[in-house]
């Protein structure tokens, strides 16, 4: 169940979180301790025990299609980093 | 009128409907009160007195034309920092969202509004909010106002130490495995966890969204309830949130004549209980013995894997709730970066802090391919497990009394070196969330360095009325709620 040693590299490529030096080592023991911890879950018999995602049973929640209030562009983009003709300004991702 | 920051809000109301004080008297006094200790506490991040002030004075004229909205008409209520409330910043504790301001209202400030409350600040918090100490704020920490050596608790330390400092009457502050009741306890206040489901989290922050609730915090039982009032209810922009029936909480308290069965879990008894939190909880116990209830020994074994279960689950849906935060539409955007992908990275390096990273590493292990089956899909079934324990319980006990934290409140810098040391300060608390079923943190002693000591009352799913009424019971016989700090 329990990698000796996490692969820290790997899940910051999965995170796409940059750490530094001194953050990788201090968080990749932690977690090493921390699944540790974990272990104790494999003596739990769950054969035939039905996953819980949620608290209570509640499928299928719709509501009616009334039209309502929405943003105006202005209020969607007023915390947008850069923003240009009503649209988000991002970096190129096409070379 | 002495101190009149101090008293609860059911006291103010009345004050405010007999015209002894005003909305602005008692809006000045907080205001005042927060200038004068706040640069010791730490519990603010921002506030807004202008506004807050102009909601005062609109609640005076409402009160003069007959017009009240509500009981808690003209009655502060701070706001922790990761509820939208339009116009006002929403940073979560977080760098990251250091220049955020909510486009929109949360579902529960709109009925705050409704009811005529009067909102003031935005209050620290454990960055987004993970943690049990306060100090993960990515701005400053929060101090105990009981002694600033101590922590306030966390992550709603910010609104349980306003609460208890008199910087306000009352707050919201958001639980996701504690962070309402823990603090609570810490601070000597009264917290609610309302069950999953019976408050809208729309306009909340997600930080793990099948076990984050929005509750009250306050200085009596009474003030939960006035408060719980206007927030509970289902609503159509969440819809996890559930249609349940209109209770009169304040109306329920006083319900008495009926004797209850009360459970006794003996795993929450054991090793690693601080004897003197153990003592004050078994007096609470005798006490409601003393008057009348049934007390009853129980079991809940699944409990033991509850820290395990809950560290999985919550990190998971953390690191999936977090992904949001990239640079891209909102939120810091590295200027380091040198291209997309690269911004990603670096936007969340640089806004991110250390637990924040931690648990979204932890989320993203947990969900990888090859750990998926082992970890998360089991922590899933043990899950289950867990509620299935409270629900066969629950057949034959009305509510369960606990410990809230193993201890007092502990000084600061004394846990936050070992994440798990910090973690299991939660013990008591997470598997309320994990089971989706309602608790309340109330007052039921003090330490020998007088610090608050702090019981946890459990209730089935949406009776919340239930251990509102017995919680109100014991505080009414007893004086640890209108206790308040030196400072």
């Amino acid at each position: 169940m329990k990698d000796k040693h996490i692969n820290i590299e790997r899940l910051m490529t999965l995170a796409r979180i940059a750490l530094t030096e001194d953050e990788k080592h201090i968080i990749a023991d932690s977690l090493d301790s921390i699944l540790g911890y974990f272990q104790e879950l494999s003596e739990v018999n769950v054969d035939g025990v039905e996953e819980s995602a949620h608290a209570h049973p509640l499928y299928n929640v719709l509501r009616e299609d009334e039209p309502g209030k929405m943003f105006t562009p202005e209020e969607a983009l007023m915390n947008a980093p850069e923003k240009r003709d009503n649209q988000v300004v991002v970096p190129k991702i096409v070379e | 009128m002495d101190k009149i920051f101090f008293k609860t809000a059911a006291e103010l109301s009345d004050l405010l409907d007999k015209g002894e004080i005003s909305s602005v008297e008692l809006t000045k006094s907080v205001i005042n009160r927060t200038k004068s200790v706040d640069d010791t506490i730490g519990a603010f991040l921002a506030y807004d007195e202008k506004k807050t002030l102009a909601e005062a004075e609109a609640s005076d004229k409402r009160r003069r034309e007959g017009n009240k909205l509500s009981d808690l008409d003209g009655i502060p209520v701070g706001i922790k920092d990761l509820i939208a409330e339009k116009g006002q910043q929403l940073t979560c504790g977080s760098k990251i969202l250091e220049n955020f301001v909510s486009p929109y209202d949360a579902t529960v400030i709109e009925r705050l509004k409704d009811a005529g409350c009067v909102l003031w600040g935005r209050l620290n918090m454990d960055e987004f909010a993970m943690g049990s100490s306060n100090e993960n704020s990515a701005y400053k920490p929060v101090y105990n106002p009981w002694n600033i050596q101590c922590v306030p608790g966390g992550s709603s330390g910010g609104s349980a130490a306003a609460v208890a400092a008199g910087e306000t009457i009352l707050a919201l502050g958001s639980d996701t495995g504690g962070s309402i009741r823990q603090p609570s306890s810490f601070c000597g206040i009264c917290g609610l966890k309302p069950s999953y489901g019976a408050v809208s989290r729309y306009g909340l922050v997600a930080f793990a969204s099948s076990l984050d609730q929005i509750g009250p915090m306050g200085r009596s039982v009474k003030d939960l309830a006035l408060l719980l009032q206007v927030i509970a209810g289902a609503d159509a922009k969440d819809s996890s949130s559930f249609p349940i029936d209109k209770v009169n909480y304040v109306a329920e308290l006083d319900k008495r004549g009926t004797r209850k069965n009360i459970g006794v879990p003996v795993e929450y008894f054991q090793d690693g209980l601080d004897p003197e939190v153990k003592q004050a909880v078994q007096d609470a116990i005798k006490f409601y013995r003393e008057n009348g209830h049934n007390i009853v020994e129980m079991s809940l074994p699944m409990n033991k894997y509850a820290m395990a279960v809950y560290y999985i689950i919550a990190t998971a849906e953390a690191s999936s709730n977090l992904a949001r935060f990239d640079g891209v539409r909102y939120g810091r955007r590295s200027p380091n970066a040198t291209n997309a992908i690269d911004m990603y990275f670096k936007s969340r390096e640089e806004g991110f802090g250390e637990e924040v990273k931690r648990r979204i590493m932890l989320g993203t292990y947990v969900l990888s391919s090859e750990n998926f089956d082992s970890y998360y899909r089991r922590a899933q079934k043990v899950r289950t497990l867990i509620r299935n324990d409270f629900m066969r319980v629950f057949e034959s006990v009305d509510a369960i009394i606990t410990p809230v934290s193993p201890t007092v409140a502990f000084e600061r810098g004394k846990k936050n070196f070992d994440p798990l040391e910090m973690y299991l300060c939660d013990i008591y608390t997470i598997s309320v969330n994990l089971a989706g079923i309602c608790g309340i943190s109330v007052p039921c002693g003090f330490s020998s360095k007088k610090l608050p000591i702090g019981m946890q009352i459990l209730g089935k799913p949406f009776r919340e009325n239930e251990i509102l009424s017995l919680a109100h019971e014991f505080e009414q016989a007893h004086d640890y709620s209108s206790q308040h700090p030196d400072i």
